[in-house]
């Protein structure tokens, strides 16, 4: 009896192996000659996207063909120098620190950001190390004059890692190195006339 | 002398069609398999990508040949070159149409047999030279589900050369078409020799045959090392099984004795079973469709077409079923494919003393 039960369990198996195995040799064959037209590129947004998706092939080919995402995505960092007023906040905030600037001050008021925030200082250096962002958006937020955001730009392929540290600054160093002395300049003549004034009160004591 | 010429331009028309259906062969898997998995596959390189596979040869070629330093040098670099020459010789023995043979073997069937398993031999070769442990239990595992699977096949085979009384390849081509000599019947009891075409195929004049080649069909896939089969290179837990330590041209060899051992399975199996290079087509009262359809042109024709088509299914199957674990291996070939090929013998015996 035992065996008998063993028998039809073992034969049971083949029908059913025989039977599933024929399933999935329909389904595949079924895909081999459904319509392979190129994929319709859309945006999430389109009507039944989901849908459309079991509808021709999956691949998309790339440098031709682009997913369309939102214009402001978590992609890549963008900076408007110009609106930038070195605050270094977008620096401080970073979790995994990979912006750097290096502000040098400015003797005067050099201008205003498009909303009117004062500039008074330089920025010898802004580098954003891509390679190490982790796409939190927290630089973009804390900065007061939103001018540092994320683009819709998500190819960053490059041929060496260097290249991934975006160098946002438009100062040439020397034009750095001018600004720097003229600080000093000016320091040092604050430095002087502070000096002068104080001798001048002690004079007068 | 010029027979020698002869003998030589065979050879190497067979090693250049070899090499021609490997790059077609690597090219349609990869579409195949795209489309199965509604991907498009290669279409940079030439019209639909169709140039891809060569471009991947050229950039094969300019590859290091690299020996490990621990490896066994000579067993390393002969291997690939066995695994393909195995399976080039068994192209000697097939027909390809009326007449159109490359050689007269009157044990072609199994001449074809004992020179294709030396490609066992090439990959225990290739794993034992490698000197690495995934390599060796690929090779292990070839050896394994060659040496099983041969059994069923062989069996299936035999029930096929019972009822064709011949081991040659070529006699038993001749018998399934309207070139017979000999009395051909549908199912054993309508008498087709005048009709030929599918009717007198041996898997029509002998039903239980249908069986047999499925049974061979199926053994045929582990002898390839196929998928489901294909737990020898098990690219994914043995990192590529037998052929990890090969690169460039040797590893192009191993290649190349894969589609081959496909194409030639698939032709061992159209000819013992599928009439070989005769017609589907039969003669059906005046209309002589199986005489026109029947010649040289037309047979190399019919036979290339029968074999893409299995080979089409091979691909088939191996982009749809998962692979084998071993033992399930082992229980299907010795549980299900040996029992039934057996019982294909049998009857192949009975059906040869009463209905022929
Ligand atoms: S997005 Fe986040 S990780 Fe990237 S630079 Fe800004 S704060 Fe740093
Ligand atoms: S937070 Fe904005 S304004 Fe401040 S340094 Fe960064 S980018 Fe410039």
């Amino acid at each position: 009896m035992k065996s008998l039960n063993k028998k039809s369990v073992e034969s049971g198996n083949i029908i059913n192996g025989i039977k599933t195995a024929w399933k999935g040799l329909a389904l595949t064959i079924r895909h081999l000659f459904a319509p392979n037209s190129k994929r319709q590129v859309q945006t999430v947004a389109a009507d039944n996207y989901f849908k459309k998706l079991e509808e021709g092939t999956n691949t998309i080919q790339y440098p031709k063909q682009q997913l369309p995402v939102p214009e402001v995505g978590r992609y890549q960092l963008d900076v408007e120098i110009d609106d930038c007023i070195v605050c270094d906040l977008c620096a401080k905030i970073c979790p995994v620190d990979c912006i750097t600037i290096d502000s040098i001050k400015a003797t005067e008021l050099i201008g205003n950001t498009s909303d009117g925030s004062p500039k008074r200082l330089y920025a010898a250096k802004f580098d954003i190390d891509m390679a190490k962002c982790m796409y939190c958006g927290l630089c973009t937020i804390v900065c007061p004059t939103e001018c540092i955001v994320m683009t819709n730009q998500y190819d960053k392929t490059v041929f060496e890692l260097s290249d991934l540290t975006y160098e946002f600054s438009d100062m040439t160093p020397e034009e750095a190195a001018e600004k720097r002395a003229l600080l000093e300049k000016q320091q040092a003549e604050r430095a002087a006339a502070k000096l002068a004034a104080i001798q001048n009160k002690e004079g007068s004591v | 002398m010029t027979s020698y010429l002869i003998y030589f331009s065979i050879a190497l028309g067979l090693f250049v069609f070899a090499a021609l259906f490997t790059l077609f062969g690597v090219y349609a898997e990869r579409k195949v398999s795209a489309f199965i998995q509604d991907r498009l596959g290669p279409t940079e390189v030439g019209k639909f990508g169709s140039l891809q596979t060569i471009a991947d040869f050229l950039k094969m070629l300019q590859k290091e040949l690299i020996i490990p330093a621990a490896a066994d040098k000579w067993l390393f670099m002969a291997a690939p070159a066995i695994i393909f020459v195995a399976v080039y010789l068994g192209f000697a023995a097939l027909p390809w149409g009326p007449g159109l043979a490359p050689s007269h073997l009157n044990l072609g069937l199994y001449y074809l047999l004992a020179i294709v398993s030396v490609e066992t031999l090439g990959i225990l070769m290739a794993g034992w030279g490698s000197n690495n442990k995934y390599s060796i239990l690929g090779a292990m595992r070839s050896a394994a589900q060659i040496i099983s699977y041969e059994i069923p096949a062989g069996f299936a085979l035999i029930s096929a050369v019972m009822i064709a009384q011949t081991l040659d390849l070529q006699v038993m081509s001749y018998q399934q078409g309207i070139l017979s000599s000999e009395h051909s019947k549908f199912l054993g009891i309508w008498d087709v020799s005048a009709n030929g075409g599918i009717l007198s195929w041996n898997i029509f004049r002998a039903p239980h045959l249908i069986i047999a080649f499925v049974v061979y069909f199926i053994a045929s896939l582990a002898e390839s090392n196929r998928a489901p089969f294909d737990i020898p290179e098990a690219e994914s837990e043995l990192v590529a099984g037998f052929h990890t330590e090969f690169t460039g041209l040797r590893f192009a060899f191993v290649f190349l004795a894969e589609y081959s051992m496909m194409f030639l399975v698939s032709m061992v199996a159209v000819i013992v079973f599928l009439g070989a290079w005769n017609t589907p087509l039969p003669n059906i009262g005046p209309v002589h469709l199986a005489n026109w359809t029947t010649g040289a042109i037309w047979g190399i024709a019919w036979v290339s077409i029968k074999t893409l088509l299995l080979v089409g299914v091979q691909m088939w199957i191996r982009w749809t079923l998962p692979r084998f674990r071993v033992d399930q291996l082992m229980n299907l070939c010795w549980k299900v494919l040996t029992p039934l090929a057996f019982a294909c013998m049998i009857i192949s015996g009975i059906w040869r003393i009463w209905m022929m």
